[in-house]
């Protein structure tokens, strides 16, 4: 039987199901699949913070969001055109965000009176009529996988568990996307136990078949690579980005990484990716608490080594007082804030950007730190290479904020030539900077930078003692002077703002627009995806997006002034634009919704043509 | 195979070509310690005993916490680095794992040491980092003027325990050797003689190494350690642990040993009741450091009997040793690391 085949232009797939399911590791290999294949995509898992749920339970539900396209695409995608539901909670958790007319393929198997119950379903909804609006297919995917597997010699808990690969076969089947990579990487996962290697492979290929010849599915569908800018792809996630960012950092820096770290979601993944790459000169470690891994970093920094420390919201509040002491000191630093829902515990899976404040001000004492956000997963490579330039150009410590969204959704990604990654490496002092030719004056300033030398130990003749007293300037002595006082807070305040940040740029097709979205950090994807459709409505719009939040860009008042309205959205409570207003005297427009998840890109068309329709 | 370096705690620092001298470690700054605080003597010691070292200069660091005693790097002429409360464990552990070249010198108070920055010391001395840790302890809150420390007995009065203080101390030498710190010694500021031999052998061994120093603050808690320096009491009270030697101490009819204990601990006997077998040998470098423990309880409850001198010395590969071989390892299996290589790792794929 030959099937049709349906071109598409653009899929939103959905895998949910129980913790246990094996939901993020179905998604990443479709994802695979769909990057090998070169579609854009844009990926969102949602996990819960609890390591196992109770199993069946809809705290228990996992789920993977897939978007891919034959064009570039900006967001993980609002609403799923699939929603594979691997039990009734899954189903329960998702039927909500489903479109009317959506495919739901579910696991009929877990539809069992007991699993009903859990979630509260009186009847079976595969069965009664109330999934009618949706295509419903209802596969029974843990008998099925466990029929294929019947010759192996496992045991049936791991033929059930393969359903994931069944489930992984159909999809794949059903998109026709490439299975090779999988294959192998069944074959490299499972190397030590070949028997599972070759039953997930059978199960994965099961489900392959079972779409081509079951009446269930009449149509299969296709949807063209992406025409993207030439060069070498890869699929990476943020917290990958940014690890792979900060060793490029290093490399480019001719300096060796330390990292101190502390356990935390959803930053840990950094501290794991770095521990991976010591032939790189990085050393990674673990630290007893949050304050040890920031004050391990920069103990190594004042040895001259990239000092770097990574961590989430909670985090960063025990760090305060040791990043105001590298803003005493002035020291290079990189602190990478993932941040996540708050405030205390919060939510720790969920995204958010309500750090933006603590970022600028969360220090006693007037104690400036230059802040960076990353826009999109990929970006995280870019501007953990930016942070590490700042830091070492200035000297001084570096917020870059990255969130739960970027830090585990992914995007493919063109991997930069090393030529094109620029030199940041700086100079350490090594000659007496005083007049007399044999004094060393720790804080005597370059002229154009304000940044003090940096003499590392073991220099000869540069010994010196830093700290967090106010020191002289120049000299470096303890000063309690109360206009050296007043010029040193005036000097650290001025070699921040003084920093060489790029312009911010402005997307205005017609050049005509009187209405300007901003954003900052990771609202660029679902920020310039519901520009775009407020484009195709006929509206006109311009947007901006901020990656450097200190020092703005020198640009960002005459561009905010030069609009009627200017709309900031943002996942926080108004944190960007409490900056805006008090820096620019501009009446920005917030919008903001703290939901622990992204922005849809649906909801912020809407917004935006609210904005320009009201007056 | 890990080098052994134990013993050899100065072996990677690089040696100064030319002699030094006191005046080569004194650095410009004017000591502002109360006059008569035991800091000056213990500043006095350091200076005047790292020339004999013979390290360069440039690669000797002291990072220290807040308080008092934390002021000590600006009045040496070396890297220093005065932090911040209770961090200086933390902060030294970055800079001795990256650079196993330095010797880096911890200073901290019993309070910076054994209150805010409690979790950061004993974590640097389970891991074993390359540091010298000098603990002042004066028993006292010293720079915030004089509110009751950790190490302060039970019922001080200072002005935050008008009716006296209720927490029990901390014994440090007893507090490091629960780390299972491979150095561990107590000594005093007064005895210049004991407290340099004591910094030397810290200085030597590769590790973390704890130095308890008796210091005494005139100001908020003057004489806690007479007992220990006045001529007529000190003797009798001192116990001066020596690698090898019984340990003995009084003098005349009240010379006294110290023995195993029936209950598994270590007890005073008068000397005169007990045969020349039955007494302790010191037994420094015992790997099973519970003669080391129960020796540091002998000044219970209360400054009865107190030992100085080295209670622990023991071989156990350094954290920055340790940190750099998984480098060396790393980089001998693969080879150096190749940016292009690791970003290009991974799935990937061409459009043209
Ligand atoms: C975060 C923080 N909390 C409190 C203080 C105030 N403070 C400074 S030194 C000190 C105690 C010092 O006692 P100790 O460590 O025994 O040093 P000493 O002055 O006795 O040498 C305190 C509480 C501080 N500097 N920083
Ligand atoms: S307060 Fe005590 S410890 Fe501090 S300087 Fe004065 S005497 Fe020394
Ligand atoms: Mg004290």
């Amino acid at each position: 039987m030959t099937k049709q085949v349906q071109q598409l232009d653009r899929v939103i797939i959905r895998f949910a199901g129980d913790s246990g399911d094996g939901m993020q590791l179905t998604g990443d290999r479709f994802t695979a699949e769909t990057a090998q294949f070169g579609n854009d995509l844009s990926t969102l898992p949602n996990f819960p913070a609890e390591i196992r749920a109770p199993a069946g339970t809809l705290p228990g539900v996992s789920s993977f969001q897939l978007h891919f396209a034959d064009h570039d695409i900006l967001t993980p995608g609002d609403a799923p055109n699939v929603l594979v539901a691997m039990n009734p909670a899954a189903l329960k958790a998702n039927l909500a965000d489903l479109p009317r007319g959506a495919d739901i393929i579910a696991n009929t198997d877990e539809f069992t009176k007991r699993n009903l119950a859990k979630v509260g379903y009186d009847a079976n909804p595969l069965e009664d009529d109330s999934l009618k609006e949706w295509r419903l297919h209802a596969v029974p995917l843990t008998s099925l996988t466990v029929r294929a597997l019947e010759g192996f010699d496992i045991s049936k808990k791991d033929a059930e568990r393969a359903k994931n690969m069944f489930a992984l076969g159909l999809l794949s089947w059903l998109y026709n996307r490439p299975t090779e990579g999988t294959i192998k990487f069944l074959e490299t996962k499972f190397a030590r136990k070949p028997e599972i290697a070759k039953a997930n492979i059978a199960a994965f290929q099961a489900g392959w078949n079972y779409g081509e010849t079951t009446e269930s599915f009449s149509v299969s569908y296709e949807v063209k690579p992406a025409t993207l800018p030439p060069g070498t792809y890869r699929n990476i996630s943020g917290n990958q980005a940014l690890a792979y960012g900060l060793i490029a950092a290093s490399v480019q820096a001719k300096l060796p990484l330390f990292l101190g770290s502390y356990p935390i979601t959803p930053a840990s993944d950094i501290l794991h990716e770095l521990s991976k790459h010591k032939r790189f000169g990085v050393r990674t470690f673990q630290a007893e608490d949050e304050i040890a891994g920031v004050g391990a970093a920069l103990g190594a920094a004042f040895g001259g080594s990239l000092g770097v420390t990574t961590t989430s919201g909670p985090g960063i509040a025990l760090k305060s007082e040791t990043i105001g002491l590298a803003v005493a000191t002035e020291l290079p630093l990189i602190i990478v804030d993932v941040q996540r829902a708050g405030p205390s515990t919060g939510m720790p899976t969920k995204t958010e950007q309500t750090d933006l404040l603590i970022a600028m001000f969360g220090r006693n004492g007037e104690s400036p730190v230059p802040v960076l956000a990353a826009a999109t997963p990929s970006d995280c490579f870019t501007m953990a290479i930016e942070a590490a330039r700042i830091a070492l150009k200035y000297r001084t410590p570096v917020m870059l904020l990255s969130d739960g969204y970027l830090a585990n959704g992914s995007e493919p990604w063109r991997i930069p030539e090393i030529s094109e990654l620029p030199d940041i490496s700086v100079p350490f002092a090594t000659e007496p900077n005083g007049d007399d030719g044999t004094t060393y004056l720790p804080f005597k300033r370059d002229p154009e930078t304000l940044a003090r030398p940096w003499a590392v130990p073991g220099t000869p003749g540069l010994e010196h003692r830093i700290g967090g007293i106010e020191k002289a300037d120049g000299a470096g002595n303890i000063s309690y002077d109360p206009d050296n006082h007043d010029r040193m807070v005036r000097l650290r305040q001025a070699k921040i703002d003084g920093i060489d940040v790029p312009d911010l740029t402005v997307d205005d097709p017609d050049g005509d627009a009187r209405v300007l979205v901003l954003g900052w950090g990771s609202t660029y994807g679902p920020i310039a995806a519901a520009v775009r459709r407020a484009r195709a409505a006929g509206h006109k719009v311009a947007q901006a997006h901020l990656r450097h939040l200190n020092p703005l860009p020198a640009n960002t008042g005459e561009v905010l002034r030069s609009y009627d309205k200017v709309l900031l959205p943002e996942i926080n409570l108004g944190q960007l634009a409490m900056l805006l207003r008090a820096r620019y005297l501009v009446d920005v427009i917030s919008y903001n919704r703290v939901r622990g998840l992204p922005f849809k890109a649906a909801e912020l068309a809407a917004v935006i043509q609210d904005v320009i329709e009201s007056d | 195979m890990t080098d052994n370096l134990n013993g050899k705690g100065l072996a990677l620092i690089p040696r100064a070509e030319t002699k030094q001298s006191l005046k080569d470690f004194k650095s410009d700054q004017e000591v502002r310690w109360c006059p008569g605080c035991g800091d000056y003597a213990i500043l006095a010691a350091v200076q005047s005993f790292l020339p004999e070292l013979g390290l360069k200069r440039e690669n000797i660091v002291f990072v220290s916490g807040i308080g008092c005693s934390s002021r000590f790097p600006y009045y040496l002429n070396t890297y220093g680095m005065h932090s911040i409360h209770g961090r200086a464990p933390a902060i030294a552990t970055g800079l001795a794992a990256s650079r196993p070249d330095l010797s880096v010198w911890v200073i901290t108070g019993d309070g910076d040491a054994l209150s805010i920055g409690g979790n950061h010391l004993i974590h640097a001395l389970r891991r074993n980092v390359n540091l010298n840790i000098l603990l002042f302890n004066n028993r006292i809150y010293g720079l915030t003027k004089g509110q009751y420390s950790p190490t302060s007995e039970i019922g001080k009065i200072t002005k935050s325990t008008p009716m006296g203080s209720l927490d029990k101390p901390f014994n440090p030498v007893s507090l490091a050797l629960g780390a299972e710190a491979s150095f561990v010694a107590r000594t005093i500021d007064s005895d210049r003689k004991h407290l340099q031999s004591v910094l030397r052998q810290a200085a030597e061994h590769r590790g973390a190494s704890l130095v308890e120093i008796y210091q005494n603050c005139n100001i908020f808690n003057d004489g806690a350690f007479d007992t220990l320096k006045d001529p007529s009491t000190r003797d009798e009270i001192t116990i001066r642990l020596e690698h090898g030697q019984p340990i003995v101490f009084g003098t005349g009819d009240n010379e006294r040993a110290v023995r195993l204990s029936p209950t598994g601990g270590v007890e005073v006997v008068r000397r005169a009741e007990v045969a020349d077998s039955e007494i302790l040998v010191h037994d420094a470098h015992n790997p099973d450091p519970s003669v080391a423990f129960a020796l540091s309880r002998l000044d219970e409850p209360a400054f009865e009997h107190v030992p100085i001198g080295v209670f622990r010395s023991v071989d156990r590969p350094s954290y920055d040793q340790l940190m750099n071989e998984q480098v060396q390892t790393a980089t001998a299996d693969k080879g150096p690391g190749d940016l292009a290589e690791l970003l290009h790792g991974g799935d990937t794929w061409t459009i043209r």
